[in-house]
């Protein structure tokens, strides 16, 4: 049965008013050869909220984000958006779900051979064939001031700083008007007034559009800035998840060891 | 009290120290030890196992990549400006390369078929041998072989470059088959360009050959082309250069499956360009044996 994709954005029927998380992880599982990245997590997000997922490098944090979005099957467990598991979904079908996601790579993944403003414009020209060219130009100029990169339409990516492409990244993750936005290390490799510059950018973004939203970080300090609630993972193992108080309070030794290193 | 101290691995010869009273007494070499095995040369089996599992392993993966690609290309919507662009990408701009070795293989065959001929009393027959020669062998398999160097190499880096950014993984996350985008465009590119390319060898290889000839032995050009056709018919020369259409299903394919598997960072984009040439060029070679037969029986 063929799928199409030409579907208008506010047919989607998603539980606005429902109090059920959009995003759930249940007792999910991934060992990567002999060596176990995710050991059974559970992890919950809803409408309007950020979570951040804290946690020493290479200890699975992406490979949850991967997970989610469906790049990687797990060995076990579920990935549930909006109810549905995700997990097996065939391609087409997991493109429907992906159309209400936005996905920011740790290192942008513009495409190379496309202008900032075509790499803008991509999910758009493949989602939104209903607009017209000129539609489509206004939109992506309009994304392009969101995230303060208006003057750069005509750049390659090769042009363009470390935070430069992220923020191109972060305007096509939210051409579709994602209500899921999944960002894998937006500050990493940033100067200070750099990531903070990303962190503010985020933060208005989520006032604005009220997205689910799972930030993976190891920047303690941005996590705080940007999320509602922190999970820190270690080992595989979800140690604590909560408010950065409750990070505070928390007698767990690894806890305190990475509050006091950040 | 005397200590030994051995200075490289256990497996190997070593210098021996003999330590008494803080003073070096004594120094030698020893042998391997005898509990250690020689970990240089890998058992065979396990080198055939590898292989033998490699092996099909490859052939595996391919078979997915395929029915993956083959599901795509049936289900819309379809990706039409992305598939112009590859057609330019793989015709018009292998157009000279392929027009170049095609009027080389002309004035290669021509001299040859000229001093053999001669021989044999038969120049009478350079014409019809120049024509055959060109159309129904050289001109297929040498297309084949430069658009496999040419095309198969940069889809393979492209893609490859592509997988190891994450761009592919882009392409996917924004609701977009990869299959769809990048394998299906590809393949029917090739698929549709290789009998073009071809006619453009041929068309290339005669007219320097017919040059070629024309300089020792002045020959009209119409007589040329009147006395090479004479007697053909379109069975004789249309099978040939559509079977080309084949040679395109094998580079495209053996190209993107090779570029949207890549690991490795630099060394396996290199690595997938690398196997992108190599492995089409020989699956090329060995599908014209079969097609040659296969016309044979088909159109005798």
């Amino acid at each position: 049965m063929a799928t199409t994709y030409n579907i208008p954005m506010q047919q989607m029927e998603t539980p606005r008013e429902s109090s059920a998380p959009i995003v759930a992880v249940n007792d999910l599982r991934k060992t990567f050869e002999s060596h176990t990245v995710l050991n059974g997590i559970s992890l919950k997000v809803n409408r309007g909220e950020t979570l951040a997922v804290l946690g020493r490098s290479g200890t699975g944090k992406s490979v949850l984000l991967r997970l989610i979005i469906g790049l990687v099957t797990p060995d076990s467990g579920s990935v549930c958006i909006y109810g549905q598991n995700i997990a097996g979904l065939a391609l087409d079908r997991m493109g429907e779900i992906r159309k209400k996601m936005g996905f920011l790579f740790q290192h942008a993944a513009l495409y190379d051979s496309l202008t900032v403003a075509e790499n803008v414009a991509f999910p758009l020209e493949h989602h939104r064939r209903d607009m017209s060219s000129s539609e489509r130009n206004d939109c992506v100029q309009q994304l392009l001031v969101e995230v303060g990169m208006e003057g750069n339409l005509e750049k390659m990516p090769s042009d363009l700083s470390g935070g430069m492409q992220k923020r191109v990244g972060l305007a096509r993750a939210l051409a579709l008007r994602p209500e899921i936005l999944l960002l894998d290390e937006p500050t990493a490799g940033l100067d200070p007034i750099s990531s903070s510059e990303i962190d503010d950018l985020i933060l208005k973004l989520q006032r604005e559009r009220q997205m689910a939203s799972i930030v993976v970080t190891h920047d303690l300090h941005s996590a705080r800035t940007i999320a509602d609630r922190l999970a820190l993972l270690d080992q595989g193992d979800v140690v604590i998840e909560g408010r950065y108080e409750d990070f505070q309070q928390s007698d767990i030794s690894f806890v305190k060891t990475f509050l006091k290193q950040s | 009290m005397f200590k030994n101290q051995h200075d490289g691995c256990d497996d190997d010869w070593g210098l021996m120290l003999v330590i008494e009273n803080g003073v070096i007494a004594a120094t030698g070499i020893h042998p391997p030890l005898p509990n250690q095995r020689n970990k240089l040369m890998p058992s065979f089996a396990t080198s055939v196992g590898e292989l033998t599992n490699g092996f099909f392993e490859w052939f595996g993966s391919l078979a997915i990549f395929s029915w993956q690609v083959m599901k795509a290309a049936v289900t819309p919507p379809y990706e039409w400006r992305e598939l112009i662009r590859q057609l330019d990408e793989v015709g018009s701009k292998s157009l000279p390369l392929v027009a170049l070795a095609g009027a080389a293989i002309g004035v290669v065959i021509s001299m040859e078929a000229r001093y053999s001929l001669s021989r044999f009393g038969a120049k009478s027959m350079f014409p019809s041998t120049l024509v055959y020669s060109v159309i129904q062998v050289m001109g297929p398999i040498m297309t084949g072989l430069i658009v496999s160097g040419r095309v198969g190499a940069g889809i393979g880096a492209e893609l490859a470059s592509m997988k190891v950014t994450e761009q592919i993984d882009a392409i996917e996350a924004s609701a977009i088959n990869p299959y769809r985008l990048l394998a299906v465009t590809r393949i029917l590119a090739c698929i549709l360009m290789l009998p073009l390319l071809t006619l453009a060898a041929d068309a290339s290889g005669l007219l320097t050959g017919w040059f070629a000839q024309t300089l020792v032995e002045p020959l009209s050009f119409h007589q040329f082309i009147e006395n090479g056709f004479h007697g053909a018919t379109f069975n004789a020369f249309l099978p040939p250069t559509f079977k080309t259409a084949v040679y395109g299903l094998i580079i495209g394919v053996i190209a993107c499956f090779q570029g949207m598997r890549t690991r490795g960072g630099a060394e396996g984009v290199g690595r997938a360009a690398t196997n992108s040439v190599v492995l089409a060029s020989l699956f090329v070679i060995l599908a014209d044996v079969v097609l040659v037969k296969f016309i044979l029986v088909v159109f005798p």
